[in-house]
């Protein structure tokens, strides 16, 4: 039950950087860092206590498995968690290129 | 699971670190920490694939956000209403933890996940699809739809990038 | 006399030249083992665009080019979709879509498990190159950066 509590203090750290900092650099590191909150906690969700990688292995019959469903869930949420970063740090240099800033009070003119 | 609670104290220290690091640099290589210990604590979860994705995503994603923050730098600045938004910040972050560790007490116990679907999975995964790995069994045949979506989002972003970060036809 | 002076320092780029086809031939060993440890398709492309990366940040933009250009990542990106999506469309002729028709073969052997092999394959392929090709964009702006005088 505690690894759930830090697992969600880790999520409102990442929260509290997207709500309260101005840098758009600062925001990209807590929705990096939220992200991974939600991945640990879907693996944290399937796991089994003292179980084993749900791997066959042969010559053997394994029981105890842990979940592999949200493991393949989150496997494809790594690499898409990836590909949207990159799309937003292009958007952060394109944004410092036109304004010279990083500051998102800063950014106020709306024409392209 | 006394290892698990040790790293994930290390992850929620990096993650402070990162957050209030007034260099930018150093708040990017902050958040590396913080994916090398996700990486481990897949590790300990008993999810090795996840693990070895999570360790080269994370270097590749540190890669992109330096070549993104080197030498551009911003003072910190305490304008406007500093005192008030940080207060009701914390406010609303104390009321979303309260109420968090109270909806806590209607998940499955630690350790004791329901499977009630993926026991299918595991007793029949072998003699249906063949792989051995039942993560790729999943991934590849059982849910392979989910694949689809992710190969659809990869390419729409490779799309927009490019779209993004052009030259050609852009007005000065 | 100028191409040596591109990119990183000698040290960087003679341990590149030895370590950077081990690091290729781990990510295909990752992806062809896929289906029988842990590993697959992701984490494979993802090493392999990584080897291409290491090339292009030691030694310059120039020599990563002559190994591959944009256009041969942008012909990988494409067939790779196109595998995985007439993969999975033939396999309407034999029942329904995603159908793994091809025979199963015996379980913990390299050639297994079907046509998950082949999945493997066409996503290590499409992640990689759209892996790539994003940073290229990424580096090449920061070049042609300096010229425009923001």
């Amino acid at each position: 039950m505690s690894v759930y509590f830090l697992c969600l203090v880790l999520f409102s750290i990442g929260l509290y950087c997207i709500l309260r900092k101005r840098n758009l650099i600062k925001i990209i590191i807590g929705i990096i860092i939220t992200e991974y909150a939600v991945n640990l906690f879907f693996v944290l969700i399937g796991y089994r206590m003292h179980g084993r990688a749900p791997i066959h292995a042969p010559d053997q019959e394994v029981l105890n498995m842990v979940d592999p469903l949200p493991q393949a869930l989150v496997l494809t949420a790594i690499v898409i968690g990836l590909a949207v970063t990159a799309l937003i740090a292009s958007i952060a240099i394109r944004v410092y290129e036109k304004y010279g800033t990083f500051d998102i009070t800063k950014i106020r003119k709306l024409k392209g | 699971m006394l290892d698990l609670q040790i790293l994930l104290i290390f992850m929620i220290v990096g993650a402070l670190v990162a957050v209030r690091t007034k260099d930018l640099l150093s708040s990017v290589i902050a958040v590396g920490t913080v994916g090398l210990g996700l990486s481990l604590a897949f590790l300990i979860l008993k999810a090795p694939d996840l693990a070895i994705a999570q360790l080269v995503v994370e270097i590749l994603c540190v890669i992109i956000l330096i070549r993104a923050t080197i030498k551009k730098d911003l003072p910190f600045s305490a304008s406007g209403r500093w005192f008030f938004n940080t207060l009701v910040t914390l406010i609303f972050l104390a009321v979303f933890l309260i109420y968090g560790y109270f909806c806590m007490k209607d998940l499955p116990q630690f350790g004791e996940p329901i499977m009630r679907v993926a026991q299918n999975f595991i007793s029949n995964g072998l003699r249906q699809t063949g792989a051995a790995n039942l993560v790729t069994a999943v991934v590849l045949d059982y849910r392979a739809y989910d694949t689809l979506g992710e190969a659809t989002i990869l390419f729409t972003a490779v799309v927009s990038v490019l779209a993004v970060m052009r030259r050609i036809g852009r007005k000065k | 006399m100028k191409e040596q002076d591109r990119g990183m320092t000698l040290i960087v780029k003679t341990i590149t030249r030895l370590t950077v086809g081990l690091i290729l031939l781990f990510g295909i060993y990752i992806v062809s083992h896929g289906h029988i440890s842990p590993g697959g398709g992701f984490a494979g492309g993802v090493i392999v665009a990584l080897s291409f990366i290491h090339i292009m940040l030691a030694f310059g933009k120039e020599v990563a080019f002559k190994t591959v250009s944009q256009k041969v990542a942008s012909v990988f990106e494409s067939l790779g979709a196109l595998i995985f999506v007439t993969l999975a469309i033939v396999g309407i002729g034999y029942g329904y879509f995603f159908l793994n028709f091809l025979a199963k073969g015996e379980p913990f052997k390299l050639f297994s498990s079907g046509l998950i092999p082949l999945y493997n394959m066409a996503i290590s392929f499409k992640v990689g190159a759209g892996l790539f090709i994003m940073f290229i964009i990424l580096v090449m702006f920061r070049v042609t950066k300096k010229g425009e005088g923001e």
